[in-house]
């Protein structure tokens, strides 16, 4: 037996272990960063099952962004004294949802062990027209995304809207406008400021990188933006940036540029290339390249204030 | 035992610790990380699904995988929701109990 | 299952009909909360008249008619299709927001002096964005992409449920989500199944592929559940009526009226689009078995409500009851699936208009009286009549007394059932009359009595006619001629002159 498999059953009992911990943990608080870790160790899942691309996104959202969400949200609860709430289930409730949930992974185990072979798969197709005309990319999930499935991305980044439109609107009405509070209250030390000093920078480039090598390799508008998402959250927690007025006009256009230029062009494509998100040949890199800047803008700016959360009202002018 | 499948047992194991703590937990945001699990199983059995679909030289079937991507992109954006709906009910209220009895008893009849 | 073309003529208004909303969300984001006002009632009138050309397109041609966007046909890409009943469900769905809309302008108009407010803009997006999600729902052919929509419907339809950010209905918001996260992610699973087996999500082509396998069972389980669980039928309603009842009046409309509907319209293109393989008897008797249920307890609640807003919420617990007879009623390729077809498609319709009415008048009244305790109504009819004439129309609706919508569609139900034998239905359709009765009943009883309401704010006369209008298409259903259940059948896996 060589090393791989016995690496890839302990980092699978890893996962699972850390994952009951979070469920486990009688404090809200390790059960957070319990999380947090969890979210890191799924990223080496990923690159274990060859999906690359997906593994830059658990890294840089599933651990990176979650875990400044959650652990903020987690202090500000802990400031409320609000990690508590009422009596949970009882014994017996409680081992009916463990036999349950067993069940239910048994099932779901059975399942996936008894998915047919050979297993269906558009991989071919994907990859045969990732590579001809109407898109011309070397990332064929690139052109999934952006180009067969464009309908589902460009929606999604409506979601990203909703969402932090949603979270904004729970704030107070006195409040409407001004900016949300500073993801850290207190002054930072000087080491962090430091940190920050060197590490945004750097990180922000290598965004910048993973979205414009993402439509021929691993990497792309989200990987990108999430990156950059987590530099600004770092440059906030330093307190070297402020989160922008929730009222102002360039950070409400940065938010819906991606889905606006990707709509734009979407709608364009039916004068220019006959159908409605379809590419004109030969146009279709640079284009979707242009599509993805402006996702990577809104990404990168609505992750963090999504984090950020509603406005708080102190920073009114 | 091939990655893929391991692969599949963890995301099926993920899913059933997930769905105990949804039921188990009291606390909203315990009851979000717990979702969050049964999210990341669910992505999982995604990634299997492409990963068995690798054929004909490719290593995985693009189409799970970018809808894997997308999947975490909402996640994200339900989990970022949540816990500005918790934090503002602790505010609101300091209690974050999601009893609908509870909350039930206190509509008063006040006009909207 | 006749091959059709990836895309027909008229297949881009489906495009547009998405589109059109989804640009105003964006629109009115970057504009502010007064543009957006605007733009949701201008793009009103445009959206209905899309989804009267989508249904014109679909009659004429006699077939669905569909699209592939970006000219890329599946399984690499998507496709729109619409039916009959996705054109009826369109049109029904721009009537209803349209309403909404024009109620909601006396609550959510911007005031003077500030640039912008919270709830307006939270308002005017959400509803634009639920629109375009229905929309979608409504002719999404990818079970993926459907996906993307029902999340696009919750991220719009749960700060509604919170817009006026009494902690009630912050809690009632969350509990709103976290049961959508949970359908979401069931449903999600049982996609990711169906891919894993056959290759693709397209609808039609999964009609052709799937065949009764365990896995199909399993992945058709994971999906239902979590469309029940979006769509509030018993036992997973707890969600619904504090959330309803709480949110302010036009959301609930829409909610009430068009949310539930819109998961419960993927239940029947789960059932009887991509799964018409699967034996139809066991899940048909599980899903309509809930659904009894539903109506039992539904309207046992309704009962024992004292306020208004809440009454009518669980009064919308049991109606989504009635639509799960579908799944018995209109199974197969029986002579008497079409009866229970037009009758689960009819109760669609007729709840929708008849509960978004009530809802409205329920504000009007929340707003005259200054409270919605049902205890407190006394006289309230001789000094609000056109909104209980409202309540009063919408609650025939629901009794299923004729002449209205809501007794076409128990009619044909019962007509469905007994042709089938199955009489078994007809038990809690007549029951659930009678207990509709009863909580109609609690409403317009003391309000008819004699006594002095003190009226603290005349409602407009508009907003009290718009309520009243959609009371009437409620009543006006009643009298849908031959040729609309016909409609109803184009596209439908099984109807005459397609072959299964």
């Amino acid at each position: 037996m060589s090393v791989l498999p016995l690496l890839d059953i302990g980092l699978a009992l890893l996962v699972v272990a850390v994952a009951a911990w979070t469920i486990a943990a009688r404090n809200l608080f390790a059960s957070v960063l319990g999380y947090v870790a969890y979210g890191l160790l799924l990223a080496l899942v990923w690159v274990r099952l060859h999906a690359p691309d997906i593994a830059l996104t658990e890294a840089a959202v599933g651990g990176g962004v979650t875990g400044v969400l959650l652990v903020t949200a987690g202090k500000r609860l802990d400031a409320l004294k609000a990690t508590r709430s009422g009596a949970g289930p009882g014994l017996r409730e409680r081992i009916v949802a463990g036999a349950l949930s067993a069940l239910v992974a048994g099932a779901l185990a059975f399942v996936v062990a008894s998915l047919p072979t050979p297993a269906p798969s558009l991989a071919p197709q994907a990859a045969a027209a990732a590579a001809g005309p109407g898109a011309g990319l070397g990332n064929p999930i690139t052109a999934v995304l952006i180009s067969y499935r464009a309908f589902d991305t460009m929606l999604e980044k409506i979601v990203l809207l909703l969402a932090v439109l949603g979270i904004w609107s729970v704030g107070a009405d006195d409040a409407w406008g001004s900016a949300p509070a500073p993801l850290r209250r207190a002054r930072p030390d000087g080491a962090m400021v430091l940190l920050a000093r060197i590490l945004a920078p750097i990180g922000a480039l290598i965004g910048v990188h993973i979205f414009w090598v993402g439509a021929d390799a691993p990497g792309g508008a989200f990987q990108g933006g999430a990156l950059l998402a987590a530099m600004w959250m770092v440059a906030m927690m330093a307190r070297l940036l402020e989160a922008p007025r929730i009222g102002s006009r360039a950070l409400r256009l940065a938010l819906i540029s991606g889905p606006a230029v990707f709509l734009t062009v979407g709608l364009a494509g039916n004068i220019l290339a006959g159908s409605f998100f379809a590419f004109p040949p030969g146009f279709a890199k640079p284009l979707i390249l242009f599509i993805e800047a402006f996702m990577v803008l809104s990404v990168a700016v609505a992750l963090p204030m999504m984090v950020a959360g509603p406005p708080d009202g102190e920073s009114k002018p | 035992m091939n990655p893929s499948l391991l692969a599949g047992l963890v995301g099926a194991a993920l899913v059933g610790l997930g769905l105990y703590g949804l039921i188990a937990h009291p606390h909203p945001l315990r009851k979000l990380l717990a979702f969050n699990l049964v999210g990341s199983g669910v992505f999982l059995v995604f990634g299997v699904v492409a990963r068995r679909g690798a054929a004909a030289g490719y290593a995985f079937d693009p189409v799970p995988q970018a809808m894997v991507i997308t999947g975490i992109v909402v996640a994200f954006a339900a989990s970022a929701l949540a816990v500005a709906l918790i934090l503002r009910l602790a505010v609101a209220g300091g209690d974050v109990s999601l009893d609908p009895q509870a909350s039930g008893r206190r509509d008063d009849g006040e006009a909207e | 299952m006749i091959a059709q073309p990836a895309t027909t003529p008229g297949g881009f208004l489906l495009v547009l009909a998405v589109l059109l909303p989804a640009a105003g969300t964006l629109f009115s984001f970057a504009l502010g909360s007064r543009a957006a006002e605007k733009i949701a009632l201008g793009l009103t009138p445009v959206g209905f008249f899309l989804a009267c050309l989508v249904a014109m397109k679909v009659a004429a041609a006699g077939a669905p008619i569909a699209y592939a966007i970006g000219g890329l046909p599946p399984p690499l890409g998507i496709a729109l299709r619409a039916d009959g009943v996705s054109a009826v469900m369109m049109v029904t769905a721009s009537i209803i927001v349209a309403a909404a809309a024009f109620y909601a302008r006396a609550k959510f108009a911007t005031p003077d002096g500030v640039e912008e407010s919270r709830g307006a803009l939270t308002f005017w997006i959400m509803i634009q964005a639920i629109w375009a999600a229905l929309n979608l729902i409504f002719v999404g052919g990818d079970l993926f992409n459907l996906y993307v929509a029902l999340e696009l419907l919750t991220f719009a339809a749960v700060p509604l449920v919170c817009i006026d950010g009494r902690p009630e209905t912050l809690a009632a918001a969350l509990r709103y989500l976290l049961f959508a996260l949970f359908g979401s992610v069931s449903y999600l699973l049982g996609v990711a199944l169906l891919y894993g087996l056959y290759g693709t999500l397209d609808i039609s082509l999964l009609a052709q592929r799937v065949g009764a396998a365990p896995m199909v069972w399993t992945a058709a389980a994971l999906m239902t559940a979590g469309l029940l669980a979006k769509t509030a039928l018993f036992p997973l309603h707890l969600w619904l009526p504090p959330a309803h009842a709480n949110a302010p009046a036009a959301a609930s409309a829409v909610l009430s009226g068009l949310v539930v509907k819109g998961s419960f319209f993927l239940a029947l293109r789960l059932w009887f689009y991509v799964l018409p393989a699967l034996p139809t008897a066991a899940p048909g008797a599980v899903l309509g078995a809930l659904g009894a249920l539903a109506v039992i307890f539904g309207s046992v609640l309704a009962l024992r409500q004292a306020r208004l807003k809440l009454l009518v919420a669980y009064s919308t617990v049991a109606q989504i009851g009635y639509l799960f007879f579908v799944f018995p009623l209109a199974a197969g390729a029986h002579v008497w699936s079409p009866l229970g077809w037009s009758g689960g498609v009819m109760q669609i319709l007729a709840h929708a208009f008849a509960k978004a009415a009530m809802f409205l008048a329920a504000g009007l009244v929340a707003e005259a009286l200054g409270h919605d305790r049902i205890a407190g109504f006394r006289g309230a009819a001789r000094a609000l009549p056109l909104t209980f004439l409202t309540l009063g129309l919408g609650g025939l609706s629901l009794m299923g007394l004729p002449p209205t919508g809501g007794f076409e569609a128990k009619w044909l139900m019962l007509r469905a059932a007994a042709a089938s034998g199955q009489w078994i239905w007809s038990l809690p359709i007549l029951g659930g009359g009678l207990l509709a009765g009863g909580y109609v009943y609690r409403i317009l009883a003391p309000a008819l009595a004699d006594g002095e309401a003190a009226i603290q704010a005349r409602p407009e006369r508009s907003r009290e006619a718009i309520a009243l209008g959609l009371a009437v298409i409620a009543l006006a259903l009643a009298f849908a001629p031959q040729g609309f259940f016909d409609f109803l059948e184009i596209g439908r896996p099984f109807a005459s002159g397609s072959a299964p």
